[in-house]
């Protein structure tokens, strides 16, 4: 930064404000981790207090391994998140590409009815979904789940999307197709090359939420062979008696494979081919 | 190969008319410059010849082959985009052989092609690179190979040299004329720079609120300018005009007179006036006068003159080159 903008306590502020934030995002996960890896009694002695030789045990993640079939959890949660995102994204990119680039009747009007979907939630629709799921027999299904996802997030990726390929240059898809691309070919070469850091951003926004559900996976999936991540941790919460060693331990695995997906989206983001595109 | 004949082309995109019956002959190798203000529709009108944009109505034929159903990439045309368009993710060599690629031509001939494009736009070593990895100039070089490289009945130019600076600009616009002399195809090429205009042109045409005002070569539009609208935008700097009544009975509403044909002295002449400006050009002088008879008036002398501001000077204009107007400003002859 420049000398002139930097006064040392503007900075200081600033950064005790973004250190401030960081301590609170964070707090909650520092403290799953760190109780996840100690016995029951070190938890309620001394939430707080790191794992030492005394107070370590890896029961809890014993627990979950052994419990239930968790590895199928994680596998129903994989499937489900990664089959929204690339169904969210293909589509929502498609919507994007023809509200952006193609001018038709009711255009904005398509795109303003798009885009209620972002601000009314999609749960007040629980019940007629649950029964259109019932009358098509895919209740207990992943599919259930992935065509309710794919609901959920096409809004705002349309939104968003849609805003972006407005700034893909009208001169590069013309060039395409008067060097015969198909308008096929210039949605998938040309401009989805040039919208990826928003691909990835969209990719986030939409994966997190689905992750985390508990309420759609509790309603349309609660199966053995179908439940995910979420609603399994659940069983070790009870009424009366919580395994919180089993209920910490399974969220702290459950922040791995999202961690691993955001790593793969947030390389996308930085890497951006877009310069000497035009001009 | 190479003509083209477009027949009362009207565009509207909803009630705003955009191109208001244009009808336009081109033969086979001119050099054909739209020139315009902007919002003349001259772009819109490039677009209609490509298929990039439909017209509402009219007729484009291309060697006199109806074209106005067909898709921009059998028309035989080839275009060069103010922004280069260059595809981001393909190299120089690529970039210029996708069209071809695509029209399943083979291999052997599209390298046959392409090496004879670069080697004429002298992009030989810059083959393998990216458009990111190339400078301005070198990109539009490209975009011009790709262009060539089609081997199009018709080349279509979208303000190709906007982005450019000036001196590139300058050598751009002589290696395109260059080219046009070489290859002797048919050119078609839009911008709003009048000296891109007069410099390249065989016919320019020139337009305003989508129509065209004159049709003519760059002398033409000089001498004989059809109306006000091609007088006050042909030449630089502008026209002066002068309102007839002012100098005297006339059948003329408005009385032109371009600056380099007012001579100046200090002593005696026709129009009486004050300096308020004066521009040193080097091998121009540029004199802004105020005079009793016709209010503000451009002069251009050539070579170095020493005027300054408040110097009082007598304006005489050359009575051959005045251009007479009606009320309707279309000229009188």
């Amino acid at each position: 930064m420049s000398k002139a903008r930097s006064a040392p306590l503007r900075t200081a502020l600033i950064h005790l404000a973004l250190i401030a934030y960081t301590i609170v995002a964070l707090f909650p996960v520092f403290l799953t981790l760190v109780n996840s890896f100690k016995s029951r009694n070190a938890i309620f002695r001394e939430p707080m207090a790191l794992p030492t030789p005394s107070t370590f045990s890896l029961v809890g993640y014993e627990t979950v391994l052994q419990q239930g079939d968790f590895l199928g959890y994680f596998q129903n949660s994989l499937i489900v998140t990664v089959a929204s995102i690339a169904l969210v994204l293909l589509f929502g990119a498609m919507a994007a590409f023809a509200l952006s680039e193609y001018r038709f009747r009711g255009n904005t009007l398509l795109g303003l009815y798009l885009a209620l979907g972002i601000m009314i939630p999609i749960r007040l629709g629980t019940v007629a979904i649950l029964q259109g799921m019932v009358a098509a027999g895919l209740v207990n299904t992943l599919t259930s789940l992935i065509l309710v996802y794919t609901a959920q997030g096409l809004p705002l990726a349309i939104f968003i999307l849609s805003e972006f390929m407005r700034t893909v240059s009208d001169d590069l898809k013309n060039a395409g197709r008067i060097d015969g691309l198909s308008e096929y070919s210039i949605f998938f070469r040309l401009v989805l090359p040039l919208v990826r850091p928003a691909m990835a951003t969209v990719a986030v926004f939409t994966m997190i939420p689905i992750w985390n559900d508990l309420w759609f996976p509790l309603i349309l999936a609660p199966g053995e062979s179908t439940k995910t991540v979420t609603l399994g941790a659940q069983m070790f919460i009870g009424q009366f008696v919580t395994n919180w060693n089993a209920v910490l331990s399974a969220l702290s695995l459950a922040i791995l494979p999202v961690m691993v997906l955001y790593v793969i989206f947030s390389r996308q983001l930085i890497r951006g081919i877009t310069s000497g595109a035009v001009k | 190969m190479g003509s083209l004949e477009l027949k009362s082309i009207r565009k509207a995109f909803g009630t705003h008319e955009v191109l208001k019956g244009i009808d336009l002959d081109v033969r086979d190798g001119e050099f054909v410059i739209f020139v315009g203000p902007s919002g003349c529709g001259k772009s819109t009108l490039l677009r209609v010849i490509a298929g990039l944009e439909d017209a509402t109505s009219g007729s484009v034929r291309i060697d006199g082959a109806e074209v106005i159903n067909t898709p921009p990439a059998k028309r035989g045309i080839a275009m060069v985009f103010q922004s280069y368009a260059l595809y981001p993710h393909l190299n120089v060599k690529d970039n210029m052989g996708l069209g071809l690629k695509q029209a399943g031509t083979e291999r052997a001939e599209i390298d046959a092609r392409v090496g004879k494009a670069s080697t004429m736009l002298s992009l030989d070593p810059y083959l393998a690179r990216r458009p990111a990895e190339l400078s301005g100039g070198q990109r539009q070089r490209v975009a011009i190979g790709r262009a060539i490289v089609r081997e199009p009945k018709l080349f279509l130019f979208d303000e190709p040299l906007s982005n450019l600076d000036a001196a590139l600009r300058v050598q751009t616009r002589l290696e395109i004329a260059g080219l046009h002399r070489r290859l002797k195809a048919t050119m078609i090429y839009v911008t709003h720079d009048q000296v891109e205009a007069m410099t390249l042109a065989d016919k320019i045409v020139v337009l305003n609120g989508g129509a065209i005002e004159q049709i003519g070569s760059p002398m033409e539009l000089y001498n004989k300018p059809a109306n006000t609208f091609v007088a006050g935008f042909i030449g630089s700097p502008q026209m002066n005009f002068i309102a007839a009544e002012k100098l005297g009975p006339s059948e003329a509403k408005t009385i032109g007179i371009r600056p380099e044909h007012i001579a100046l002295a200090r002593e005696s002449g026709d129009w009486k006036g004050k300096v308020i400006h004066v521009e040193h050009l080097g091998a121009d002088t540029i004199v802004y006068l105020e005079t009793e008879m016709t209010g503000l008036l451009t002069v251009r002398l050539f070579g170095e003159h020493r005027y300054a501001p408040d110097d009082v000077v007598y304006a005489t204009p050359d009575k051959a080159s005045l251009h007479r107007f009606d009320t309707n400003g279309r000229a009188i002859a």
